[in-house]
């Protein structure tokens, strides 16, 4: 948020923002609604992605395995056991952080282009496996999943509909990325900035930062696993399209678009992703990924910091002319 | 030519598994057209080029323009390719380099950009089917190895590759231009301040390196057939080569193109459900025992 609004109007920007979202109900209609929790969702999963990518500078090419993984366990469980949205919810952050944990153990020893090599091959694995376990999967013709209930008295209506999961996917989303703005405000948070721009120096004042980092991935995984399970229960439908290379490259370009190292930035990214694809891809005779490509290249090369980073700059000059305007005597 | 005495002579397994062992060696040989460019770009340039399989894709892409549309010959087809790849790669050299001076993680994120770019603009060209070019028309026949019987047409890549990776490392092994190379890689200011012109041998390579790819595609365009997707597939596989040879070793990507091309066939024709997992397994075996690959220096 900090690039967001500069200054005093950052809790004013905020409370507006939060608003928005809690009026968008009457203001949107079935489909854009549709779209709003879609990017809430992708938001959150594209934000886990920046605590790697923008905080402590590991850039994955496969973090759509844990979103995947998330949404498989959460459907499975749906299927097989109970519809409730909490174990569902439960089911896929702790399978996502299993196996967050478990590749990440190798991942975070390795540097550079080796972690990013991993991170693809886990995720194409997963892909694969999504494909090939039929008994489990379905493979490529994805497992319907039943809606998800509040608890015993409900039968499946009280999440049913655009406008309930909506609030349930909100709450959830703003739960999410609260925990990760606390995370990255915390020492934790610091030292894996520290880690970002200088990782043999935190490693001589004596961050143990292989742990540090493996903490980060499996936070990272857990979240992903969140929003992967809101996924699932939004589309009640999961299929290995769900962990293909396109869901990780996505979020990684929202996470570039929207501004490294800001959380926000990947949700404003995510939103622009979206937009661009359903909205617009018309427009472009169905060739949005080109427009993407093309938007995604432009931003590497002149906004390093993204549309957040952008509109910090815009902020930044506009507090700085009232600063003077104030400062001049009358 | 062998007599099917003699094949029938082989021990059963290699009987058996002839056809995907030769399919594996194929497949591996097109993997180190892609690799041996990936591996030399990187160690040159501390750029991993993700745009690599598109240019594999497009390079395949624009022969089949050549032969199939324009009814040219092969040769034609295969010029125009590489000569394709080539503009591509020093086009790439300009593209990067205003953030030469940024990480390798702007870089690499910038060649990720392309990549998505020229997918798409292939299936504008191309569109999402299918494609294959025929083998050219003296390779359109099978010829009797150790007793079976295997298309010539995937001899011939065997053998294009293998010259290939023969010609490649005695040109950075023993000559001058290799040389230049090789010293670059270990210490670029140095050899900067014997006077070479360090950026212009980085063109080279990444110009080379480019047109390997291009190549790789038009000769693996009769045995892979080209689609959206085929690039995302020989990018990681040629990923898995380079990671397991050693980023920056020639030896190193012609072992792992090998290795990863056996995996992919004979793998998949002995144990199908657990070839993935071997592919996968056979880099995390590397990375564990020697995390710098099998012929690595770092």
């Amino acid at each position: 948020m900090r690039a967001l609004a500069p200054g005093p109007a950052r809790p004013l920007v905020q409370l507006a923002v939060v608003f928005l979202l809690v009026v968008a109900p009457l203001l949107l209609g079935d489909f854009r609604l549709f779209l709003l929790t879609e990017i809430l969702i992708f938001g959150l999963f594209a934000a886990s992605l920046d605590l790697l990518v923008g905080y402590t500078g590991l850039l994955s090419l496969g973090h759509a395995a844990y979103l995947g993984v998330g949404s498989y366990a959460t459907a499975l469980i749906a299927i097989h056991l109970t519809d409730n949205v909490f174990a569902g919810l439960a089911a896929g952050v702790a399978s996502s952080c299993i196996v967050a944990a478990a590749t990440g153990w190798l991942a975070v020893r390795t540097r550079g282009v080796y972690f990013l090599m991993l991170t693809l091959a886990f995720a194409q694995l997963l892909f694969t496996l999504a494909i090939t376990w039929d008994s489990l999967t379905h493979g490529a013709n994805g497992l319907p999943t039943p809606k998800p209930t509040l608890g015993p008295g409900d039968s499946g209506g009280a999440l049913d509909g655009g406008t309930a999961f909506y609030y349930y996917a909100l709450v959830a989303f703003l739960f999410g990325l609260g925990l990760l703005r606390a995370v990255v405000a915390s020492p934790f948070g610091r030292a894996l900035v520290g880690i970002r721009e200088n990782e043999s120096r935190m490693r001589s004042l004596g961050y143990a930062t292989s742990r540090y980092k493996l903490a980060a991935f499996c936070l990272a995984g857990a979240v992903a696993g969140f929003a992967g399970s809101l996924t699932v229960q939004q589309s009640s439908f999961m299929s290995p399209s769900g962990v293909s290379f396109e869901v990780s490259a996505l979020a990684l370009i929202a996470v570039i678009i929207g501004g490294r190292a800001t959380l926000v930035g990947a949700v404003l990214g995510s939103a622009f992703v979206f937009v661009i694809r359903d909205e617009l891809s018309s427009a472009f005779n169905e060739h949005w990924r080109l427009v993407l490509g093309l938007v995604f290249i432009g931003v590497v090369y002149l906004l390093p910091r993204g549309i957040s980073g952008l509109s910090a700059r815009v902020g930044g000059l506009l507090t700085r002319r009232t600063e003077r305007a104030a400062g001049e005597p009358a | 030519m062998t007599t099917p005495a003699v094949g029938a002579a082989l021990p059963g397994f290699l009987n058996e598994n002839l056809v995907s062992i030769l399919n594996g060696l194929a497949v591996g040989m097109l993997l180190f057209t892609m690799a041996v460019g990936l591996s030399l770009i990187f160690g040159l340039m501390d750029v991993l080029n993700l745009a690599h399989g598109a240019i594999f894709l497009l390079g395949g892409y624009v022969a089949y323009q050549v032969i199939v549309k324009e009814g040219q010959s092969w040769l034609v087809g295969v010029a125009v390719a590489v000569a394709f790849g080539a503009v591509a790669g020093l086009a790439l050299g300009g593209i990067l380099r205003p953030i030469r001076h940024r990480g390798h993680l702007d870089q690499a994120l910038l060649t990720f950009g392309l990549a998505f770019v020229l997918a798409d603009l292939a299936t504008i060209f191309w569109g999402s089917d299918f494609q294959s070019i025929p083998s050219p028309v003296f390779l359109q026949r099978s010829v009797e190895v150790l007793g079976q019987f295997y298309p010539a047409y995937r001899l011939a890549v065997m053998g294009v590759g293998f010259a290939l990776a023969v010609v490649v490392y005695l040109v950075v092994e023993r000559t001058q231009v290799g040389a230049v190379l090789r010293a670059a890689v270990e210490d670029r200011a140095m050899v900067s301040a014997l006077g070479i012109n360090v950026g212009r041998v980085m063109l080279a390579v990444l110009a080379l390196g480019t047109a390997l790819a291009a190549f790789g595609g038009v000769i693996g365009a009769p045995i892979l057939s080209l689609s959206p997707g085929v690039d995302a597939e020989v990018l990681i596989l040629a990923l898995i080569v380079i990671v397991i040879g050693g980023l920056g070793s020639i030896p190193g990507a012609f072992v792992g193109a090998i290795v990863i091309g056996q995996v992919q066939s004979l793998g998949i024709a002995l144990v199908p459900q657990a070839a993935p997992f071997a592919l996968f397994g056979a880099m995390v075996i590397v990375l564990a025992v020697r995390p710098e690959g099998l012929f690595g220096s770092r």
